[in-house]
């Protein structure tokens, strides 16, 4: 991991001391880049203006997602999409059950996803506001955010996820599986 | 006159006579193609003249794109179980059918998230921004046009061989297509990302390139710049032909020795940034929890790890004597140094021969010639990469790791040998 890292540096020098080397593809404009430029950060980057409620949520859940998520997003009975809540407390059990709720780190992460790949035979047809509002429900479903509440760019970046710091950079680290 | 050149005298009369037979043999070949007889014995063998001797074959281009003898239908991808999204889900590579270490286009292990998008090249855009100097976007044309490299790889599912985690799960049934078939290794061709970040430029403070695909799940993955600018490929051929879509047609990322999802398929956008993106696939997905309930994240390489495919699961020993035991071995940090193989359960170690070349982050194929004496026997193989790095038991990967990690399982298997030749699984 060494050499790998000092031969990124090497080329890293390469990719940033100088101009284009062949001066191949052209210029991506702001419009361009705007509309597929979809990913959200930790740190609220990229989340879009609007706004969605609990409320607002679980209407757009029970049509969009609960076929195959479960009502209460224990997972479907006949479509068999993953569970979305419980499990908190279960990680270091026999049975782990890895929900938002248990284990996901970041918040942002399920605005990210839904937007992206949900539901997945329609995938980016939810306006940024029902985004917001699902992301609300299964938030909610998790005791994370209360029943009333409204999520926007400002509140959802700002929840703190159950297993935050349940996580090891295993490639900063070096762990190698942790066996040698 | 001109002289008459005699071979291009011979390729003429060669064509006609090809053409003249073509015709002959519609007209005249025998119903039956079989080379059995109704009563199911072989006909045609020696002292006979086999059926297909008696009638030229079939004529070229029939079909123009080849396919594989109508004799080897049953080498075949297979789904390891039903799938309730068939679009998100996985199919195995028949390494228990394959020889060497290519595998052939069609016969690479299948992962998508949600399916397998019908891309237009022509259509196909990848844009590379964030932390750059100049935000380009490219065309497959634009690609195509830059320096070109092929490197020899094998790609890995992060959960091939999840089910060994807990072995009273496993099937004596399964084959190591079951057991190990997300596993597969192509040429591949493509350009170099170290010369696409040289085009736009990569600012002092990027650290991590999120790549990201144009299937339905737009899939997405944060990866390290350095592994980026180390041997990363966008590459846009597999085995001399461009890619398959499955394998993510018309371009996706390469990298080299990590877990098969991070090399994101139907690339269309790389964005640097200082920080990993947190996609849903590196937080809730491909991590690995620990005993303790914290889990790995980013545990990219795919180590080193072994397994006989010749003689493996399903398969029976034709009698006592002679036995070719042939397998593969593979590490994501670099080359193979060494297989060992035990035909007693690890009691004693006998060194295989490797196949030159030995290329770093490839199948190596071992062998190691056998004589069977007809008595029970445990086949294990077990690699160490030139790290120095030795492929665990499952009992010492599971005390390090407990049975919940799900993904990286490197893990010795053993092939079990009844009295009757049958091999299968014993975890």
């Amino acid at each position: 991991m060494a050499g790998l890292a000092a031969a990124g540096l090497l080329a890293m020098a390469a990719a940033t001391a100088q101009g284009p080397r062949y001066g191949i593809g052209r210029p991506a404009t702001a419009e361009e880049t705007a509309g597929w430029n979809i990913d959200v950060t930790p740190d609220g980057a990229g989340l879009p203006a609007g706004h969605g409620s609990v409320r607002e949520g679980a209407r757009i859940y029970a049509l969009a997602c609960a076929s195959c998520h479960g009502a209460n997003g224990g997972g479907g009975a006949v479509e068999r999409g993953p569970p979305l809540a419980g499990g908190r407390g279960s990680l270091a059990t026999a049975h782990p059950d890895k929900t938002v709720g248990s284990y996901w780190p970041y918040a942002t992460t399920l605005f990210d996803y839904i937007r992206r790949a949900m539901p997945y035979n329609a995938p980016e047809s939810l306006t940024a506001d029902e985004v917001y509002a699902v992301s609300a429900y299964v938030l909610y479903l998790n005791g994370i955010v209360a029943e009333g509440a409204q999520l926007d760019a400002d509140t959802l970046a700002k929840i703190r996820m159950p297993n935050r710091l349940g996580f090891k950079n295993a490639y900063q680290e070096e762990t190698r599986g942790l066996w040698r | 006159m001109a002289p008459i050149d005699p071979a291009s005298r011979r390729r003429a009369l060669g064509f006609l006579r090809g053409g003249l037979m073509a015709a002959a043999s519609m007209a005249l070949a025998p119903v039956s193609a079989s080379g059995t007889g109704t009563d199911g014995t072989a006909q045609g063998l020696p002292p006979d003249v086999p059926e297909w001797m008696r009638h030229p074959g079939r004529s070229i281009l029939s079909p123009p794109y080849g396919v594989p003898s109508r004799y080897e239908s049953g080498v075949v991808r297979r789904p390891p179980a039903d799938f309730a999204f068939p679009g998100a889900a996985e199919s195995l590579t028949p390494l228990q059918d394959l020889h060497g270490i290519i595998t052939p286009n069609g016969l690479h292990y299948e992962r998508h998230h949600a399916g397998v998008p019908d891309i237009d090249p022509d259509a196909h855009r990848l844009i590379v921004h964030g932390l750059v100097e100049r935000p380009l976007i490219f065309t497959m044309n634009d690609l195509m046009r830059l320096p070109s490299v092929s490197r020899t790889h094998f790609l890995e599912c992060a959960g091939n061989s999840w089910h060994l985690w807990e072995p009273e799960k496993v099937d004596p049934r399964w084959t190591v297509q079951h057991t190990h078939g997300l596993l597969s290794c192509c040429e591949w061709t493509g350009v170099r990302v170290a010369d696409v970040l040289a085009e736009v430029g990569v600012k002092p403070a990027a650290q991590w390139v999120l790549a990201e695909g144009a299937d339905a799940a737009a899939m997405d993955r944060s990866i390290p710049l350095a592994a980026m600018l180390d041997d990363a490929v966008l590459a846009y051929a597999q085995n001399g032909e461009r890619l398959r879509p499955e394998q993510g047609y018309p371009v996706r990322l390469l990298l080299p020795g990590f877990e098969g999802n991070t090399n994101v398929k139907w690339l269309r956008r790389l964005k640097l940034g200082d920080a990993p993106f947190e996609s849903r696939e590196e937080t809730s997905k491909y991590t690995e929890l620990l005993p303790d309930g914290t889990a790995l994240q980013f545990f990219f390489v795919m180590e080193a790890k072994s397994v006989i495919t010749r003689p493996s699961g399903g398969q029976r020993l034709e009698g006592t004597g002679f036995h070719e035991i042939a397998g593969l071995a593979w590490s994501g940090r670099g080359r193979i140094r060494k297989v060992d193989v035990s035909t007693d359960g690890g009691e004693s170690w006998h060194a295989a021969a490797l196949q030159e070349p030995v290329m770093p982050k490839c199948l190596t194929r071992f062998r190691l010639p056998w004589t069977w004496d007809g008595r029970l026997a445990l086949l294990r193989s077990r690699a160490e990469d030139e790290t120095g790095y030795v492929q665990p038991t499952r009992e010492q990967l599971a005390a390090v790791r407990g049975t919940n990690s799900h993904y990286h399982y490197n893990g010795i298997v053993t092939w079990r040998i009844d009295a009757a030749g049958a091999v299968s699984v014993a975890a």
